[in-house]
Protein backbone atom coordinates (compact mmCIF):
# COMPACT_ATOMS: atom_id res chain seq x y z
CA UNK A 1 0.00 0.00 0.00
CA UNK A 2 1.20 3.63 -1.00
CA UNK A 3 1.84 5.40 2.51
CA UNK A 4 2.79 8.25 0.43
CA UNK A 5 -0.68 8.92 -1.53
CA UNK A 6 -2.41 7.72 1.58
CA UNK A 7 -1.09 10.76 3.59
CA UNK A 8 -1.79 12.55 0.85
CA UNK A 9 -5.05 11.62 0.82
CA UNK A 10 -5.80 12.33 3.94
CA UNK A 11 -4.29 16.38 3.53
CA UNK A 12 -6.65 16.68 1.32
CA UNK A 13 -9.33 17.52 3.68
CA UNK A 14 -7.51 20.33 5.23
CA UNK A 15 -3.76 21.14 6.74
CA UNK A 16 -2.50 19.05 9.30
CA UNK A 17 0.70 18.38 11.30
CA UNK A 18 2.59 15.32 10.97
CA UNK A 19 1.76 14.63 13.97
CA UNK A 20 -2.07 14.45 13.55
CA UNK A 21 -1.50 13.17 10.41
CA UNK A 22 0.25 9.86 11.84
CA UNK A 23 -2.82 9.65 14.17
CA UNK A 24 -5.29 10.13 11.10
CA UNK A 25 -3.54 7.42 9.62
CA UNK A 26 -3.57 4.75 12.42
CA UNK A 27 -6.85 5.65 13.44
CA UNK A 28 -8.23 4.84 9.78
CA UNK A 29 -5.58 2.11 8.35
CA UNK A 30 -3.14 1.70 10.70
CA UNK A 31 -4.89 -0.37 13.27
CA UNK A 32 -2.17 -3.34 13.04
CA UNK A 33 0.42 -1.59 11.35
CA UNK A 34 0.62 2.03 12.80
CA UNK A 35 3.21 4.50 11.27
CA UNK A 36 6.16 5.13 12.90
CA UNK A 37 7.39 8.79 13.37
CA UNK A 38 10.33 8.65 11.18
CA UNK A 39 8.34 6.89 8.11
CA UNK A 40 5.80 10.09 8.47
CA UNK A 41 8.37 12.80 8.39
CA UNK A 42 10.80 11.03 5.67
CA UNK A 43 7.71 10.66 3.40
CA UNK A 44 6.34 14.63 4.41
CA UNK A 45 9.94 15.35 3.62
CA UNK A 46 9.87 13.43 -0.12
CA UNK A 47 6.41 15.18 -0.94
CA UNK A 48 7.64 18.67 -0.07
CA UNK A 49 10.39 17.76 -2.54
CA UNK A 50 8.51 17.02 -5.41
CA UNK A 51 5.74 19.54 -4.82
CA UNK A 52 3.00 17.54 -4.02
CA UNK A 53 2.62 19.52 -0.23
CA UNK A 54 3.58 22.76 1.10
CA UNK A 55 4.54 24.09 4.52
CA UNK A 56 1.78 26.27 5.23
CA UNK A 57 2.39 27.08 8.67
CA UNK A 58 5.58 26.62 11.24
CA UNK A 59 4.72 26.68 15.23
CA UNK A 60 7.84 27.53 17.23
CA UNK A 61 7.64 25.23 20.58
CA UNK A 62 10.14 23.71 22.96
CA UNK A 63 11.92 21.51 20.94
CA UNK A 64 11.92 21.44 17.24
CA UNK A 65 9.54 23.48 15.16
CA UNK A 66 6.32 22.33 14.25
CA UNK A 67 5.20 22.28 10.36
CA UNK A 68 1.44 22.18 9.24
CA UNK A 69 1.35 20.86 6.27
CA UNK A 70 -1.29 21.51 2.94
CA UNK A 71 -1.36 19.54 -0.32
CA UNK A 72 -0.75 21.51 -3.75
CA UNK A 73 -2.81 21.09 -6.66
CA UNK A 74 -0.10 18.58 -8.08
CA UNK A 75 -0.67 16.26 -5.01
CA UNK A 76 -4.69 16.85 -5.40
CA UNK A 77 -4.02 14.84 -9.21
CA UNK A 78 -1.33 12.17 -8.21
CA UNK A 79 -4.05 11.24 -5.17
CA UNK A 80 -6.73 11.58 -8.07
CA UNK A 81 -4.48 9.54 -10.23
CA UNK A 82 -3.80 6.71 -8.06
CA UNK A 83 -7.33 6.45 -6.99
CA UNK A 84 -8.48 5.61 -10.66
CA UNK A 85 -5.62 3.29 -11.52
CA UNK A 86 -6.89 -0.07 -10.82
CA UNK A 87 -4.17 -2.31 -8.82
CA UNK A 88 -2.25 -5.44 -10.10
CA UNK A 89 -4.56 -8.11 -8.46
CA UNK A 90 -2.22 -9.78 -6.35
CA UNK A 91 -3.03 -11.52 -2.65
CA UNK A 92 -3.31 -9.06 0.40
CA UNK A 93 -4.67 -6.33 -1.81
CA UNK A 94 -7.57 -5.50 0.14
CA UNK A 95 -6.16 -3.33 2.63
CA UNK A 96 -4.51 -1.39 -0.51
CA UNK A 97 -8.36 -1.24 -1.71
CA UNK A 98 -10.13 -0.19 1.34
CA UNK A 99 -7.54 2.70 2.25
CA UNK A 100 -8.93 3.68 -1.80
CA UNK A 101 -12.07 3.21 -1.30
CA UNK A 102 -12.32 5.59 2.11
CA UNK A 103 -9.73 7.75 0.93
CA UNK A 104 -12.31 8.52 -1.95
CA UNK A 105 -15.27 8.74 0.33
CA UNK A 106 -13.19 10.98 2.46
CA UNK A 107 -12.57 13.45 -0.20
CA UNK A 108 -16.15 13.08 -2.05
CA UNK A 109 -14.98 11.10 -5.37
CA UNK A 110 -16.92 8.08 -6.50
CA UNK A 111 -16.02 4.74 -4.44
CA UNK A 112 -18.13 3.03 -6.49
CA UNK A 113 -16.38 3.61 -9.82
CA UNK A 114 -12.88 2.64 -8.18
CA UNK A 115 -14.89 -0.40 -7.37
CA UNK A 116 -15.79 -1.28 -10.83
CA UNK A 117 -12.70 -0.26 -12.44
CA UNK A 118 -10.87 -2.98 -10.12
CA UNK A 119 -13.28 -5.24 -10.69
CA UNK A 120 -12.62 -4.81 -14.18
CA UNK A 121 -9.39 -5.54 -13.77
CA UNK A 122 -9.89 -8.65 -11.86
CA UNK A 123 -12.41 -9.82 -14.64
CA UNK A 124 -9.76 -9.02 -17.29
CA UNK A 125 -7.36 -11.19 -15.66
CA UNK A 126 -9.60 -13.60 -15.26
CA UNK A 127 -10.44 -14.23 -18.62
CA UNK A 128 -6.80 -14.36 -19.77
CA UNK A 129 -6.55 -17.27 -17.51
CA UNK A 130 -9.92 -18.73 -18.67
CA UNK A 131 -8.60 -18.50 -22.05
CA UNK A 132 -5.20 -20.25 -20.58
CA UNK A 133 -6.97 -22.85 -19.47
CA UNK A 134 -8.93 -24.00 -22.45
CA UNK A 135 -5.99 -24.60 -24.18
CA UNK A 136 -3.85 -25.72 -21.82
CA UNK A 137 -2.80 -29.41 -20.59
CA UNK A 138 -4.14 -30.68 -16.86
CA UNK A 139 -1.20 -28.76 -15.25
CA UNK A 140 -2.29 -25.45 -16.64
CA UNK A 141 -5.70 -25.81 -15.72
CA UNK A 142 -4.87 -26.55 -12.30
CA UNK A 143 -2.75 -23.47 -11.91
CA UNK A 144 -4.86 -21.39 -13.62
CA UNK A 145 -7.35 -23.09 -11.32
CA UNK A 146 -5.80 -22.01 -8.04
CA UNK A 147 -5.45 -18.43 -9.41
CA UNK A 148 -8.54 -18.02 -10.57
CA UNK A 149 -10.71 -18.82 -7.48
CA UNK A 150 -8.63 -16.14 -5.99
CA UNK A 151 -9.50 -13.75 -7.87
CA UNK A 152 -13.22 -14.91 -7.79
CA UNK A 153 -12.27 -14.20 -3.57
CA UNK A 154 -11.39 -11.23 -4.67
CA UNK A 155 -13.74 -10.38 -6.80
CA UNK A 156 -16.67 -11.42 -4.36
CA UNK A 157 -15.32 -9.14 -1.52
CA UNK A 158 -15.28 -6.38 -4.32
CA UNK A 159 -19.14 -6.94 -4.88
CA UNK A 160 -19.90 -6.98 -1.02
CA UNK A 161 -17.89 -3.89 -0.62
CA UNK A 162 -19.68 -1.96 -3.45
CA UNK A 163 -23.11 -3.02 -1.72
CA UNK A 164 -22.09 -1.57 1.82
CA UNK A 165 -21.41 1.81 0.40
CA UNK A 166 -23.52 3.29 2.07
CA UNK A 167 -23.21 1.74 5.32
CA UNK A 168 -19.19 2.66 4.70
CA UNK A 169 -19.58 6.40 4.14
CA UNK A 170 -21.96 6.90 6.86
CA UNK A 171 -19.33 5.45 8.72
CA UNK A 172 -16.70 7.14 7.34
CA UNK A 173 -18.41 10.14 7.72
CA UNK A 174 -19.38 10.48 11.11
CA UNK B 1 -28.55 -18.71 -41.08
CA UNK B 2 -26.42 -22.46 -41.74
CA UNK B 3 -23.48 -23.14 -39.86
CA UNK B 4 -21.33 -26.11 -40.22
CA UNK B 5 -19.42 -28.43 -37.50
CA UNK B 6 -15.65 -27.80 -37.54
CA UNK B 7 -13.30 -28.96 -34.90
CA UNK B 8 -11.27 -25.31 -35.24
CA UNK B 9 -12.67 -22.42 -32.53
CA UNK B 10 -10.95 -19.14 -32.15
CA UNK B 11 -10.60 -18.34 -28.51
CA UNK B 12 -12.34 -14.63 -29.00
CA UNK B 13 -15.05 -13.88 -31.01
CA UNK B 14 -16.67 -10.85 -32.75
CA UNK B 15 -14.68 -7.94 -34.38
CA UNK B 16 -14.88 -4.83 -33.21
CA UNK B 17 -15.25 -3.32 -36.00
CA UNK B 18 -18.43 -5.10 -36.72
CA UNK B 19 -21.20 -3.22 -36.92
CA UNK B 20 -23.93 -4.70 -33.76
CA UNK B 21 -25.86 -7.74 -34.64
CA UNK B 22 -28.18 -6.92 -31.68
CA UNK B 23 -28.73 -3.69 -30.37
CA UNK B 24 -30.60 -2.38 -26.78
CA UNK B 25 -30.70 1.80 -26.53
CA UNK B 26 -31.99 3.49 -23.74
CA UNK B 27 -34.30 0.92 -22.87
CA UNK B 28 -37.42 1.26 -19.93
CA UNK B 29 -39.38 -1.49 -18.38
CA UNK B 30 -41.26 -0.87 -15.33
CA UNK B 31 -43.48 -4.24 -13.52
CA UNK B 32 -45.80 -1.73 -11.35
CA UNK B 33 -43.87 0.48 -8.99
CA UNK B 34 -40.93 -1.70 -9.25
CA UNK B 35 -38.92 0.24 -12.27
CA UNK B 36 -36.97 -2.82 -13.51
CA UNK B 37 -35.01 -0.80 -16.46
CA UNK B 38 -33.92 2.49 -16.53
CA UNK B 39 -32.54 3.80 -19.52
CA UNK B 40 -30.46 0.42 -20.20
CA UNK B 41 -28.09 0.28 -23.50
CA UNK B 42 -26.24 -2.98 -25.08
CA UNK B 43 -25.08 -4.23 -28.58
CA UNK B 44 -23.07 -7.13 -29.59
CA UNK B 45 -21.52 -8.76 -32.50
CA UNK B 46 -21.89 -11.55 -34.43
CA UNK B 47 -19.58 -13.84 -32.91
CA UNK B 48 -18.79 -12.14 -29.75
CA UNK B 49 -19.42 -13.85 -26.18
CA UNK B 50 -20.91 -11.07 -23.49
CA UNK B 51 -21.59 -11.67 -20.17
CA UNK B 52 -24.43 -9.41 -18.27
CA UNK B 53 -23.84 -9.42 -14.61
CA UNK B 54 -24.81 -7.40 -11.60
CA UNK B 55 -26.61 -7.95 -8.48
CA UNK B 56 -29.78 -9.68 -7.61
CA UNK B 57 -33.13 -7.76 -9.16
CA UNK B 58 -30.33 -5.31 -10.94
CA UNK B 59 -32.26 -5.91 -14.36
CA UNK B 60 -30.22 -8.22 -15.88
CA UNK B 61 -32.85 -10.76 -16.48
CA UNK B 62 -35.55 -8.23 -17.50
CA UNK B 63 -32.75 -6.56 -19.85
CA UNK B 64 -31.75 -10.09 -21.66
CA UNK B 65 -36.37 -10.94 -22.23
CA UNK B 66 -35.94 -7.33 -23.73
CA UNK B 67 -33.33 -7.92 -25.92
CA UNK B 68 -34.75 -11.38 -26.70
CA UNK B 69 -38.17 -10.08 -27.86
CA UNK B 70 -39.90 -12.08 -24.70
CA UNK B 71 -40.89 -8.56 -23.10
CA UNK B 72 -41.79 -5.47 -24.56
CA UNK B 73 -39.89 -2.49 -23.23
CA UNK B 74 -42.38 0.78 -22.07
CA UNK B 75 -39.86 2.85 -24.13
CA UNK B 76 -36.49 2.29 -26.00
CA UNK B 77 -35.55 0.87 -29.13
CA UNK B 78 -34.25 -3.15 -29.69
CA UNK B 79 -32.71 -3.45 -33.03
CA UNK B 80 -31.97 -6.94 -35.14
CA UNK B 81 -30.22 -6.45 -37.84
CA UNK B 82 -31.73 -2.83 -38.47
CA UNK B 83 -35.41 -4.88 -37.67
CA UNK B 84 -36.92 -2.91 -34.73
CA UNK B 85 -38.64 -5.80 -32.32
CA UNK B 86 -40.46 -3.38 -30.04
CA UNK B 87 -42.57 -2.45 -33.20
CA UNK B 88 -43.00 -5.66 -34.85
CA UNK B 89 -46.19 -8.25 -34.49
CA UNK B 90 -45.92 -11.11 -31.81
CA UNK B 91 -46.32 -13.36 -34.33
CA UNK B 92 -43.07 -11.67 -36.43
CA UNK B 93 -41.09 -11.91 -32.96
CA UNK B 94 -42.51 -15.32 -32.52
CA UNK B 95 -40.69 -16.39 -35.72
CA UNK B 96 -37.67 -14.59 -34.97
CA UNK B 97 -36.92 -15.89 -31.62
CA UNK B 98 -37.45 -19.75 -33.50
CA UNK B 99 -35.20 -19.35 -36.37
CA UNK B 100 -32.55 -16.38 -35.62
CA UNK B 101 -32.40 -17.22 -31.49
CA UNK B 102 -31.48 -19.88 -28.88
CA UNK B 103 -32.25 -20.56 -25.38
CA UNK B 104 -30.27 -22.27 -22.41
CA UNK B 105 -32.12 -21.58 -19.13
CA UNK B 106 -30.66 -22.52 -15.57
CA UNK B 107 -32.52 -25.73 -15.56
CA UNK B 108 -32.40 -27.04 -19.32
CA UNK B 109 -36.06 -27.04 -19.47
CA UNK B 110 -36.25 -29.65 -22.39
CA UNK B 111 -39.92 -31.58 -23.06
CA UNK B 112 -39.77 -34.58 -20.37
CA UNK B 113 -42.07 -36.83 -22.38
CA UNK B 114 -39.17 -36.75 -25.68
CA UNK B 115 -35.84 -38.08 -25.93
CA UNK B 116 -32.88 -36.31 -26.26
CA UNK B 117 -32.76 -36.71 -29.56
CA UNK B 118 -35.85 -35.89 -29.90
CA UNK B 119 -35.18 -32.42 -28.60
CA UNK B 120 -33.18 -31.50 -30.01
CA UNK B 121 -34.00 -32.02 -33.38
CA UNK B 122 -37.54 -30.12 -32.53
CA UNK B 123 -35.85 -26.77 -33.02
CA UNK B 124 -34.92 -28.15 -36.11
CA UNK B 125 -38.67 -29.38 -36.86
CA UNK B 126 -39.61 -25.93 -35.73
CA UNK B 127 -37.82 -23.86 -38.31
CA UNK B 128 -39.01 -26.20 -40.83
CA UNK B 129 -36.57 -29.34 -41.32
CA UNK B 130 -38.07 -32.61 -42.24
CA UNK B 131 -37.09 -35.52 -39.47
CA UNK B 132 -35.03 -37.63 -40.77
CA UNK B 133 -32.58 -34.26 -41.78
CA UNK B 134 -33.48 -33.17 -37.93
CA UNK B 135 -32.54 -36.04 -36.51
CA UNK B 136 -29.63 -36.75 -38.48
CA UNK B 137 -28.31 -32.88 -37.56
CA UNK B 138 -29.45 -33.06 -33.79
CA UNK B 139 -27.03 -36.61 -33.52
CA UNK B 140 -23.56 -34.25 -35.11
CA UNK B 141 -24.71 -32.09 -32.52
CA UNK B 142 -25.56 -34.21 -29.10
CA UNK B 143 -22.11 -35.26 -30.89
CA UNK B 144 -20.26 -31.96 -30.72
CA UNK B 145 -21.43 -31.14 -27.29
CA UNK B 146 -19.81 -34.85 -26.22
CA UNK B 147 -23.27 -36.72 -24.89
CA UNK B 148 -24.10 -38.99 -27.98
CA UNK B 149 -24.41 -41.68 -25.90
CA UNK B 150 -27.62 -40.05 -23.76
CA UNK B 151 -29.72 -39.52 -27.48
CA UNK B 152 -32.41 -41.97 -27.01
CA UNK B 153 -32.70 -41.17 -23.37
CA UNK B 154 -35.30 -39.17 -21.73
CA UNK B 155 -34.39 -35.56 -19.75
CA UNK B 156 -35.14 -37.01 -16.32
CA UNK B 157 -32.70 -40.36 -17.07
CA UNK B 158 -29.50 -38.27 -17.48
CA UNK B 159 -27.30 -36.07 -15.29
CA UNK B 160 -27.74 -32.21 -14.71
CA UNK B 161 -24.57 -31.90 -16.44
CA UNK B 162 -25.58 -33.99 -19.65
CA UNK B 163 -29.07 -32.57 -19.64
CA UNK B 164 -26.96 -29.11 -19.79
CA UNK B 165 -25.60 -29.95 -22.31
CA UNK B 166 -28.33 -31.33 -24.47
CA UNK B 167 -29.84 -27.87 -24.13
CA UNK B 168 -27.00 -26.34 -25.62
CA UNK B 169 -26.87 -28.28 -28.60
CA UNK B 170 -31.06 -27.75 -28.79
CA UNK B 171 -29.72 -24.06 -28.69
CA UNK B 172 -26.91 -24.38 -31.08
CA UNK B 173 -28.84 -26.99 -33.94
CA UNK B 174 -31.03 -24.55 -35.62
CA UNK B 175 -28.08 -22.01 -36.90
CA UNK B 176 -29.40 -19.14 -34.33
CA UNK B 177 -27.44 -16.03 -34.62
CA UNK B 178 -27.54 -15.20 -30.95
CA UNK B 179 -27.99 -17.51 -27.90
CA UNK B 180 -29.36 -16.34 -24.82
CA UNK B 181 -27.76 -17.99 -22.08
CA UNK B 182 -29.54 -17.59 -18.53
CA UNK B 183 -27.56 -18.69 -15.74
CA UNK B 184 -26.78 -21.57 -17.53
CA UNK B 185 -24.26 -23.38 -14.78
CA UNK B 186 -26.35 -22.42 -12.49
CA UNK B 187 -27.35 -25.97 -11.38
CA UNK B 188 -24.57 -27.41 -12.00
CA UNK B 189 -20.99 -28.55 -10.08
CA UNK B 190 -17.77 -26.36 -10.49
CA UNK B 191 -16.63 -29.17 -13.09
CA UNK B 192 -19.66 -29.98 -15.07
CA UNK B 193 -20.19 -26.20 -15.08
CA UNK B 194 -16.50 -25.95 -16.71
CA UNK B 195 -17.51 -28.02 -19.42
CA UNK B 196 -20.65 -26.87 -20.54
CA UNK B 197 -19.11 -23.27 -20.69
CA UNK B 198 -16.12 -24.54 -22.23
CA UNK B 199 -18.34 -26.48 -24.76
CA UNK B 200 -20.93 -23.59 -25.45
CA UNK B 201 -18.47 -20.93 -26.30
CA UNK B 202 -16.11 -23.29 -28.24
CA UNK B 203 -18.93 -24.02 -30.52
CA UNK B 204 -20.60 -20.46 -30.72
CA UNK B 205 -17.44 -18.84 -31.64
CA UNK B 206 -16.71 -22.06 -34.46
CA UNK B 207 -20.19 -21.07 -35.62
CA UNK B 208 -20.33 -17.25 -35.63
CA UNK B 209 -22.98 -17.29 -32.90
CA UNK B 210 -23.35 -14.82 -30.66
CA UNK B 211 -24.04 -14.95 -26.90
CA UNK B 212 -25.64 -13.07 -24.33
CA UNK B 213 -24.51 -14.81 -20.99
CA UNK B 214 -26.77 -13.63 -17.81
CA UNK B 215 -24.76 -14.78 -14.79
CA UNK B 216 -23.64 -13.39 -11.25
CA UNK B 217 -20.74 -16.26 -11.27
CA UNK B 218 -17.23 -14.06 -11.92
CA UNK B 219 -16.24 -17.84 -13.51
CA UNK B 220 -18.85 -18.10 -15.68
CA UNK B 221 -17.97 -14.21 -16.89
CA UNK B 222 -14.44 -15.04 -17.25
CA UNK B 223 -15.49 -17.42 -20.57
CA UNK B 224 -16.84 -13.69 -22.15
CA UNK B 225 -14.88 -11.54 -24.57
CA UNK B 226 -16.27 -8.73 -22.32
CA UNK B 227 -18.90 -7.51 -19.41
CA UNK B 228 -21.51 -5.10 -19.04
CA UNK B 229 -22.46 -4.65 -16.04
CA UNK B 230 -26.25 -3.87 -15.16
CA UNK B 231 -26.84 -1.76 -11.32
CA UNK B 232 -30.32 -0.28 -10.37
CA UNK B 233 -31.89 -0.78 -14.26
CA UNK B 234 -28.72 0.94 -16.05
CA UNK B 235 -26.15 -0.55 -17.86
CA UNK B 236 -22.06 0.30 -17.51
CA UNK B 237 -20.20 -0.69 -20.76
CA UNK B 238 -23.28 -1.86 -22.64
CA UNK B 239 -22.30 1.00 -25.98
CA UNK B 240 -20.42 0.49 -29.21
CA UNK B 241 -16.62 1.23 -28.05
Amino acid sequence: MSVAQTLLGLLESGPRYGYDLKRAYDERFGRDRPLHYGQVYSTLARLLKNGLVEVESVEPGGGPERKCYTITDAGITDVEHWLTQPEKPEPYLQSTLYTKVVLALLTGRAAAEILDTQRAEHLRLMRELTRRKQQGDLADKLICDHALFHLEADLRWLELTAARLDELTREVRR
Amino acid sequence: MSHTISSEAPMTGGRADAPPLLYGVDLHKAFGPSRALDGASLHIRAGEVVALMGPSGSGKSTLMHCLAGIVRPDSGRVLYRNDDLTTMSDARRSALRRTEFGFVFQFGQLVPELSCLENVALSLRLGGARQRAAEAKAAEWLEVLEVADVAAKRPGEVSGGQGQRVAVARALAAGPSVIFADEPTGALDSLNGERVMDLLTMSARRTGTAVLLVTHDARVAAYSDREIVVRDGRTRGGEPA
